[in-house]
């Protein structure tokens, strides 16, 4: 039992800095990709209702392309793929090395993967809005961007919050994906601290446990912001 | 179908709310910015299209090589020339992969869809034990990466190396293979569960009171009156559940399983040839895009009696 609080404890003994230093990655990357995805999937979501097919078209080939995907291999796509086609463009102006960040790398592709979601989180969120709402806005004279940003976005943001939740879980999980590309992740460490101790079955319940305690703490902090969403709703 | 359904609602409200208000570009479809970008975005796909294509046909050394005579018709011989020396050490490879990755999601689906029925079961009983039992195990699948629970059951199994040598169950877990399957599995299992129990839950309790009211017995309601309904509502959550699995298989290659990405990395590890990952990636896509389709045909032909198209 003492061996075990020694492996885990913080300090140069234990690895409890290193597992800590790699929840930070985990946290920090999803974090990374969060808004990116976010953003992302709010545009293709307004690319799909839009009522030029060509902007649809285009749209629904994105998400299908990395929804098909397993996650896994468009990280690969992303740092091998990105990896090789940098080099060629930087080869032509005479850089001879060059090498694609694993924090990058995991940053896009798990933005690609979470925008593709996202956009049918608010795709659906878009259908729950009566027209009324754009009528009467524009009844007040309001413009078409004030209307989009003050009258839609909100309730918007609203509706897709449970799904957008799911998928903030979901990220938080597929981050672990990148320390197969090196990314000194929990999964990195805990997977380091399982070779040097030959403690593998330890390490790797701490790891989950981690997770989860992610988890635990994103889903307090979402049904938080799910009633921050909803405080107009609720003096009705 | 429900892609459709949002396509045809979606473009109906549009063009609704063109009636509504004031028309604010020209009827006549001209250049908007949406149009811009659309036709722009679209160009750049097919741009991205073809120029996989080309670099497959470069990867492969595939030529055209045309010799030219005198008179008509002018060519004397046309030949299509390849070497495609990749694909003949490592197609064949490849599509083993292919296999093994079917083999490993249709198996983790249906050990999943056996571990899912008492674990619902569990999940819905009035004995809290059960109850805290089914939610715990299925907390921890949900909450967890697939890969940390790969890597639990695969390396972990090490550390009770002797224990299990004792019990005589060291094979099963020395196995890459077995580690795989059961973390999937349990995976699978866990979401599964989930998928049952609230689609169980989800028909409405006026069915159960009828039928207890016309006699029936709860054993006989559940199998010809709630079973089926709850099916019915299920049948999409399978279905992305599937596409999930076949996806997440991916991450067995991590653990030196030769399935259609372990075939695929080991290519790559050998020739440093990206055409690797290109026809893995056209792999998955058609495996997830086939069976997509496929569930909406077949999930049509199960609603057909609701009519809610």
């Amino acid at each position: 039992m003492d061996e075990i609080l020694v492996m885990l404890s913080y300090g140069p003994l234990g690895w409890g800095d290193e597992i800590l230093k790699g929840t930070m990655m985990t946290v920090g990357l999803a974090l990374a990709s969060l808004p990116i995805g976010f953003a992302l999937g709010l545009l293709l979501a307004l690319a799909k209702r839009s009522s030029e097919p060509n902007l649809r078209s285009a749209a629904n080939i994105y998400t299908t392309l990395f929804r098909g995907l397993p996650e896994l291999l468009t990280l690969f796509l992303v740092y091998y793929g990105g990896q090789m086609l940098v080099q060629r463009v930087v080869g032509l102006f005479g850089v001879e090395h060059f090498e694609v960040n694993a924090f990058f790398a995991g940053m896009i592709a798990l933005s690609l993967v979470f925008s593709s979601y996202a956009s049918e989180a608010f795709l659906s969120a878009f259908k729950g809005i009566p027209r009324g709402q754009y009528e009467g806005a524009y009844a007040l004279g309001i413009s078409r961007v004030k209307t989009f940003f003050l009258v839609i976005l909100p309730q918007l943001i609203r509706l897709a919050l449970p799904a957008l939740g799911n998928l903030w879980l979901i990220l938080l999980k597929e981050t672990s994906l990148v320390s197969i590309i090196g990314l000194a992740d929990l999964i990195r460490y805990s997977n380091t601290a399982a070779r040097v101790t030959k403690e593998p079955f330890l390490f790797f319940s701490v790891a989950c446990a981690i997770y989860l305690v992610l988890a635990v703490v994103s889903s307090y902090g979402l049904s938080h912001v799910e009633g921050w969403a909803k405080r107009g709703e609720r003096s009705k | 179908m429900s892609g459709d359904n949002t396509m045809n609602s979606t473009s109906e409200s549009a063009s609704g709310q063109q009636a509504v208000l004031p028309p604010m570009m020209s009827d006549s479809r001209g250049w908007t910015a949406e149009r811009i970008i659309g036709t722009t975005w679209l160009f750049l796909w097919a741009l991205g299209g073809l120029g996989i294509l080309w670099f497959l046909l470069d990867s492969n050394n595939v030529a055209l090589s045309v010799t030219w005579a005198e008179q008509f018709p002018y060519f004397a011989d046309v030949r299509l020339t390849a070497d495609a020396s990749f694909l003949e050490k490592f197609g064949g490879k490849l599509l083993d992969g292919f296999i093994v990755t079917l083999q490993l999601v249709a198996a983790s689906l249906v050990l999943g869809a056996l571990i899912s029925i008492p674990t619902a079961a569990m999940r819905m009983t009035t004995i809290k034990l059960l109850r805290w039992i089914a939610y715990a195990y299925v907390y921890f699948f949900r909450g967890t990466p697939l890969l940390a629970q790969t890597f639990l059951i695969y390396y972990g199994s090490g550390s009770f190396q002797a224990v299990l040598k004792d019990v005589g169950m060291w094979w099963f877990f020395r196995d890459a293979w077995n580690c795989a399957l059961l973390a999937f599995s349990l995976n699978t299992g866990a979401y599964q569960a989930e998928i049952l129990r609230g689609s169980i839950q989800n028909v409405p309790k006026g069915q159960w009171e009828a039928a207890d009211a016309l006699g029936l017995s709860r054993l006989v309601t559940f199998w010809k009156i709630i079973l089926p309904q709850a099916l019915i509502v299920s049948l999409r959550p399978y279905g992305n559940e599937i596409i999930l699995m076949i996806k997440g298989s991916a991450i067995a290659s991590i653990i030196t399983i030769f399935d259609l990405m372990g075939e695929t990395r080991r290519a790559f590890s050998r020739t440093f040839d990206f055409q690797a990952y290109i026809w893995a990636a056209l792999a998955y896509l058609i495996m997830v895009e086939t069976l997509r389709r496929l569930w909406d045909v077949f999930e049509r032909r199960l609603t057909r009696h609701i009519g809610h198209h």
